[in-house]
């Protein structure tokens, strides 16, 4: 017997992970959840059929969307993070001594309980006591919220189904008015590999741009996502996220990482020129 | 043969059958199923190409239905408590049109809110009856007219003893209700008829505690809107009579300018629509106005906007009040109602009804889901924190009550001059102007311009309404009478 578990990454390519045996499977007022086993990745998550983590290759994503923000964030305290009921941007926050608390808006209650029960890997730090956890559309929660956090994580799926508020301009906008004075937010920017990606990608761009002062794009190599070729936004009120960044002052904090380095932070926002020529398209 | 009930759909079930049939086509349209223009059928899809076909046997003729046209007929006269419905293919606005010819012969006077769709206006100047306006209330902190008070029909009624109709708007595009109830049992009791544009009202038929119906309020015609909160296509629309109207003499009105080759997409749209809502109206009408309650807290909570709703009802010009509706007063944030609306599609991507000078309307229906009411909330949010303005000088002054002077058909086919727009104070217009949506007239032919309206005129230009209904495309100039 085979069975495999594919995701269409376009009408001409699918991306196949041959299944061991599937571990759950539900649908919630939202979207339809699956856990499976697999032999290469491990344990995966999909929703509605698309690939949000597995155990092999999360690690590059959650370092990356959660340490880049954390290093250059002088003293972050308050942070939101919106999306990522898997639990693996709490978890990267918590290993912070600095930070007071943890605000978590998740639309799906579901997810948060199916990634309790099959992904511990991720949602191992969910009971943190800094951990707050709502659950609400994002976009509705953040409307109310003015001048309150240091960093806000966006940890969005896809620009359409239940995410798709957290890639508009409105969304943006009521983050800049959530952040503090030095506020940054970091979000997951699509890739810009695929042609429907990649204008997901520059769409997003540019409204983030129209929102923010400073807005730069850092890259990372993450297996299982469509090209494998990823993407994250770095949006900020006043930091630079490499000139203002201090590499020694994050050393001294002795956080192991498995993927994120000093070195790779600041090699992280030097491009490919196709793609630095698609964000200035929309700059 | 079984009995028709509401789960049938004639005109849809027919179609159907037809396809089937794969009937071989030597009658127009030209298209073929589709085969002869590839382009609009990769576009269209197959499935509509195959269904626009002509009137014949098996699908019934809507110019004189006998079969299952006719039972379409009967079974949305049903639905919605007339004595009869009409399919209508050429918008509400046909319907209101052949409501009035009906009603009206050349000089007959018919009264009417003066706050009437143009397309009201326009079947005056095509049976020359001649309109008794009733100026409508006008709520004065949000710049809208209001509906019909009783008092003001009565002494129209009093005025005018030999007026053959009165026609109600109601509810009005921004959700307002008139008591239709009483003013029905005052044009009955004085042999007049009552004739509804219900252009926004097709959920009260259908949904729970929403206003009183045309139908149910005893109203001899009414024109429905099945494209609005019915969910049909596009264009496609009911007529809807009493008992006492004469159901083969309204089909030889609405005949003098209704086409002769209906489109099944529009019919077999109104026929599935209206087993819909027959079926399912209530949770569909239910849900819309959960969320159109939830926007209307919502955005009220942001400060500054106003969101109204039924706390406005006053028992008369406002006697009730359409809770579907998410009109919103946008002047205390310092926009004018049309520059939020701009906003929202320029910076936003989100698309609304229409926006006035100072209140923008917020279409809500079924297919409406909860994230992009969201979405449409934050928005407005953002908006006010980002182009917010405080104390701006903003005309507070919606609705201005014409004079006028001469009947619709006489100004409009009288002889005329053009005058640039700043010097035709005191002439009478012969043409309309209008903001389009929501498409009710500043000005209709036969009516004075005074320098307010020109003011008016100038402001709504600035503010970017999308201004409609003149000779001169670009609202420079203005026809007067001669």
């Amino acid at each position: 017997m085979e069975l495999w578990f594919t995701e269409r990454h376009t009408p001409n390519v699918n991306f196949s992970i041959k299944v061991d045996h599937q571990l759950y499977s539900g649908n919630s007022e939202f979207q339809r959840i699956d856990v499976f086993d697999s032999k290469e990745f491990g344990r995966f998550l999909t929703l509605d059929g698309y690939m949000m983590l597995t155990e092999k290759d999360e690690f590059i994503y959650h370092e990356m969307i959660t340490h880049v923000p954390m290093a250059v964030h002088p003293n972050p305290r308050n942070i939101l993070v919106i999306g990522a009921g898997d639990g693996g941007v709490v978890r990267e926050l918590t290993r912070y001594t600095s930070v007071e608390s943890i605000d978590l808006v998740e639309i799906d209650e579901l997810v948060v309980e199916v990634s309790k029960k099959f992904l511990p890997t991720t949602a191992c730090r969910l009971d943190d006591e800094r951990v707050h956890i709502f659950y609400e559309d994002g976009v509705k929660f953040i409307r109310r919220c003015e001048n309150k956090y240091d960093i806000i994580i966006v940890d969005s799926t896809d620009p359409f189904g239940p995410g798709e508020g957290l890639f508009t301009k409105e969304f943006y906008g009521s983050c800049f008015k959530a952040l503090r004075e030095d506020g940054i937010m970091v979000n997951q920017h699509e890739s810009p590999f695929y042609a429907e990606d990649a204008a997901a990608m520059q769409r997003s761009h540019k409204r983030i741009v129209e929102s923010f002062p400073i807005s730069r794009v850092y890259q990372a190599h993450i297996p299982t996502y469509p090209s494998g070729h990823w993407l994250f936004g770095f949006a900020s009120k006043k930091y630079h996220p490499v000139r203002d960044y201090e590499p020694t002052k994050w050393s001294m904090l002795g956080i192991k990482t498995k993927y994120y380095n000093t070195q790779l932070h600041a090699g992280a926002f030097a491009l490919p020129n196709y793609v630095e020529e698609m964000l200035r398209d929309v700059e | 043969m079984t009995e028709l009930s509401q789960v049938n759909a004639p005109i849809y079930e027919a179609l159907r059958r037809f396809r089937r049939m794969r009937v071989v086509p030597f009658d127009v349209p030209g298209h073929k199923r589709g085969r002869g223009n590839m382009e609009l059928t990769e576009f269209l899809g197959e499935d509509c190409m195959n269904v626009d076909v002509n009137s014949m046997k098996p699908l019934d003729n809507l110019c004189h239905p006998v079969s299952v046209i006719k039972d379409a007929e009967m079974l949305a006269a049903q639905a919605f408590g007339a004595a009869n419905a009409f399919f209508m293919v050429g918008g509400t606005t046909s319907a209101v049109q052949s409501m009035i010819m009906y009603a009206c012969k050349e000089g007959d006077k018919i009264i009417m809110p003066r706050n009437v769709h143009r397309s009201a206006i326009n079947a005056l100047i095509l049976t020359g009856a001649v309109p008794v306006y009733v100026n409508p209330d006008v709520n004065k902190q949000l710049g809208i007219a209001l509906g019909m008070s009783v008092s003001q029909v009565e002494q129209a009624i009093r005025d005018n003893p030999d007026a053959k109709a009165i026609m109600v708007n109601n509810p009005t595009y921004y959700g307002i209700c008139s008591d239709l109830r009483r003013i029905t049992e005052l044009a009955h009791a004085h042999g007049m008829l009552v004739l509804v544009d219900e252009a926004h009202g097709t959920h009260f038929y259908f949904g729970e505690n929403f206003p009183v119906t045309a139908m149910a309020a005893g109203a001899d015609i009414a024109s429905v809107s099945m494209h609005k909160s019915g969910g049909s296509l596009t264009q496609s629309s009911f007529l809807l009579m009493g008992e006492k109207v004469n159901a083969d003499y309204m089909r030889q009105v609405i005949n003098l300018t209704q086409t002769t080759s209906a489109s099944y997409l529009l019919l077999s749209s109104l026929d599935i629509s209206r087993k819909r809502l027959a079926l399912s109206g209530r949770e569909i009408f239910a849900k819309t106005v959960e969320m159109a309650e939830y926007a209307r807290s919502e955005i009220n909570d942001i400060g500054g906007y106003y969101a109204y709703s039924r706390e406005l009802i006053n028992g008369d010009s406002i006697y009730d009040f359409d809770v579907s509706k998410l009109s919103v007063f946008t002047l205390p944030v310092g926009l004018a109602g049309i520059e939020v609306y701009d906003l929202l599609r320029d910076e936003y991507d989100i698309q609304i009804e229409f926006g006035d000078i100072g209140n923008i309307l917020a279409y809500i229906s079924v297919g409406d889901r909860k994230r992009d009411i969201e979405r449409l909330i934050s928005a407005m949010s953002e908006i006010k924190r980002r182009f917010g303005r405080t104390g701006a000088d903003m005309l507070s002054h919606e609705y201005i009550s014409p004079v006028v002077t001469e009947a619709p058909r006489k100004a409009f086919y009288a002889d005329k001059v053009s005058l640039p727009l700043e010097e035709s104070a005191g002439k009478v217009c012969t043409e309309f102007v209008m903001c389009y949506p929501p498409g009710i007239p500043i000005l209709a032919p036969g009516e004075l311009i005074t320098p307010e309206i020109i003011e008016y005129i100038k402001y709504a230009k600035e503010k970017g309404c999308q201004m409609t209904g003149t000779e001169d495309i670009n609202i420079e100039r203005l026809n007067v009478l001669k």
